[in-house]
């Protein structure tokens, strides 16, 4: 797994294309690409700007406010700060087993944040590339192109996400702010009201997962050439995975495998996860680069996400997501498939697993019990892992003797993919970027692959005008030769 | 029932100026509970997604209040129509953009929309609201007030036409 094109020889000699911020993407990312006189890419990386500020901006602050303030962090996945931040804290208050009611109002706060996430990414951030071409018509690759073309799936998508964000409504108590998860436990169960309010609705969002699943693999079928190269590199994956080795994304313990599927570790406790993982700085990039310390951090970078999740298991936990996890290992020919496009596959696939889910805790009595909270021993340290929608997320507190927190650490999905994104990016320069003149549908290529990760960069503002998309061409000298922007909202 | 005005406020109250909207929202909710008044639907979020446009069914009037960098100050009021053309970023939509996912979910003409915009300057985590953007704050309550005394298209396109700073 080599970093080619990561340095090049002579930069100074060579010209610049910069992407910044790619679009579609939460936060700001730059793609700078160095070319040399003949368009051949020479040099091409991924800057991400991470704002670490927010470990920092936690400490000082009472344990018990963390779960919800963490929730400011990512306008896009609030849910999953949220549970792994109360995980953490359900250690420090001494909770090493929550009660039956509150572990299951927590996963399907969890599946809900999953299904609706899931069906945002894919319906409305990679549906118009995949339905109408990278290089389309760049006025209709998005949502209302698709919306126009193919209404049902669009309307669809809008559904599934309202889904979603009513069963984290019901089980946070709120849409946004939620408190519904506390240290120890969670505040409230379902009502009976509020259970056979989202009971009907479910099957008919089972079977639009189901849809969702058969539109991403006649994708892939349809030209498996294109889907099973496009910016595909070799890597290594890590995931939690539950009991038995099935499929789970609230709680489990770390697996990881190598490139050719082979298992490198198994059953590890994620409370100790700074022995497994390092974070390696680079120069030219705010966001570190985590590798396994076992194989270095020349060979020991890996991905995340549901590409991982779905190979790293032995089995989903539902029927129809599991027979669909079948059809995707029969197509991969039994060996790890690395395609990034195949991230949207496997998300499909989850996205069903999650709807499965839901309806099987909405069977469940325990959801709407009255045992919510466990408690124990106070302790002063400890680590809250889940698999997030777009892959693990690591929380880390250290809580002193007066209850304030003394040491944070986060280690987001998007971080753990970072070293991976870079290859992707790579792979895409080289192949299809490399010798020729750039246009805009060249670069949304780039973009392309980026998204395929789901990348999202903690940044929950928005604010109007404020992320326009620039792209500068350079010479060797740094004197702009064009540029082109898009018109931000 | 379904309150025929709903005003939705996007922002996060950890990102210095991107708090406007919450507490512009948090304010309005004092105050129309003072005056009893249960027409008026307040929604917050962090950002404006697709699934707000389910929101929009069955209302008559629809204000998006948010936080923006390139306004005039104090703030901006103004009418919006949907638009197809602005879902080119982020995960986030556009007021304008909500609007068009209406009408390709429900197929029919969505309820007027404006969007009250208040000049912020800085948004980074963990500031707090600054001095320019707390002066904007009060002059876009009192407008708020005023504007919530009629709840008709045709009273507020007279705000938004004759709005002057």
């Amino acid at each position: 797994m080599p970093h080619q094109l990561e340095n090049a020889e002579n930069p100074e000699k060579l010209r610049r294309v910069a992407i910044d911020p790619v679009s579609r993407v939460e936060g700001h990312g730059k793609v700078t690409l160095l070319l040399d006189e003949d368009n051949k890419v020479r040099q091409a990386r991924l800057h991400i700007v991470e704002f670490r500020g927010f470990e920092k901006f936690v400490q000082g602050r009472p344990y018990w406010e963390v779960p919800v303030m963490v929730q400011r962090l990512c306008g896009i996945c609030p849910v999953s700060h949220h549970i792994a931040a109360s995980k953490a804290m359900d250690l420090i208050v001494g909770a090493k087993r929550l009660t039956p009611t509150a572990e299951k109002i927590r996963r399907l706060m969890h599946y809900g944040q999953i299904l609706q996430s899931h069906a945002l990414h894919f319906f409305h951030l990679c549906s118009p590339d995949l339905l109408f071409g990278f290089d389309s018509e760049m006025s209709k690759r998005n949502i209302v192109g698709v919306a126009e073309k193919y209404p049902d799936t669009a309307r669809q998508g809008v559904l599934l996400r309202k889904f979603g964000q009513e069963v984290i409504r019901h089980t946070a108590g709120k849409r946004i702010h939620g408190t519904g998860s506390v240290p120890g436990g969670v505040n409230k169960s379902l009502t009976v009201a509020e259970r056979d309010e989202l009971l009907r609705d479910i099957y008919q969002i089972i079977g639009w997962g189901r849809d969702a699943v058969q539109l991403v693999r006649e994708l892939h079928n349809r030209n498996p050439a294109l889907y099973n190269s496009f910016g595909t590199f070799r890597a290594n994956m890590v995931s939690l995975v539950g009991d038995n080795g099935v499929h789970d994304l609230y709680h489990g313990t770390l697996r990881g495998r190598d490139d050719n599927g082979d298992v490198l570790f198994d059953g590890e406790d994620y409370q100790d996860y700074s022995e497994l993982i390092e974070e390696e700085v680079k120069p030219w990039s705010y966001m570190k680069f985590p590798y396994l310390r076992s194989l270095g951090h020349k060979h020991g970078w890996y991905r995340v996400g549901p590409l991982s999740r779905v190979q790293n298991c032995d089995a989903m936990p539902t029927p129809l997501a599991e027979q669909e996890r079948r059809e995707f290992l029969d197509y991969s020919g039994g060996m790890p498939l690395h395609a990034p496009l195949a991230y949207h596959w496997t998300r499909m696939i989850e996205l069903l697993s999650a709807a499965e889910t839901i309806k099987d805790l909405l069977h469940d009595d325990d959801i709407t019990g009255s045992e919510l909270m466990a408690g124990g021993d106070r302790e002063q340290e400890g680590v809250g892992v889940i698999e997030a929608p777009r892959g693990t997320l690591i929380h880390h507190y250290r809580v002193d003797e007066n209850d304030l927190v003394t040491m944070c650490n986060l280690i987001v999905s998007t971080t753990h993919n970072n070293q991976a994104m870079n290859e992707a990016v790579r792979q895409v320069a080289r192949r299809y970027l490399s010798g020729r003149e750039i246009t805009e549908g060249l670069l949304n290529h780039i973009e392309v692959v980026i998204r395929a990760f789901d990348p999202c960069l903690s940044c929950a503002t928005h604010a109007l005008g404020k992320m326009p998309l620039q792209v500068e061409l350079l010479d060797a000298e740094g004197k702009q030769l064009s540029t082109l922007s898009r018109t931000s909202p | 029932m379904v309150a025929p005005t709903l005003i939705i406020g996007i922002g996060n109250e950890s990102r210095g100026d991107d708090a406007l909207a919450p507490l512009l929202l948090r304010e309005l909710g004092t105050w129309l509970t003072e005056i009893r008044e249960s027409q008026v639907e307040l929604l917050e979020d962090f950002q404006l997604q697709v699934e707000h446009a389910v929101d929009l069914l069955e209302r008559e009037l629809v204000l998006f209040i948010d936080a923006g960098i390139d306004t005039a100050a104090p703030y901006s009021f103004n009418r919006i129509r949907p638009d197809s053309g602005q879902a080119l970023f982020s995960h986030a939509l556009a007021p304008e953009t909500v609007l068009a996912t209406y009408m390709q979910v429900y197929r029919q003409e969505p309820p007027h929309a404006f969007v009250l915009c208040l000049r912020g300057e800085q948004f980074e985590l963990g500031k707090s609201l600054s001095v320019q953007a707390t002066s904007h704050l009060q002059a876009a309550c009192t407008f708020m007030r005023k504007l919530l005394q009629e709840t008709s298209p045709a009273a507020w396109d007279e705000h938004a036409t004759n709005f002057l700073t």
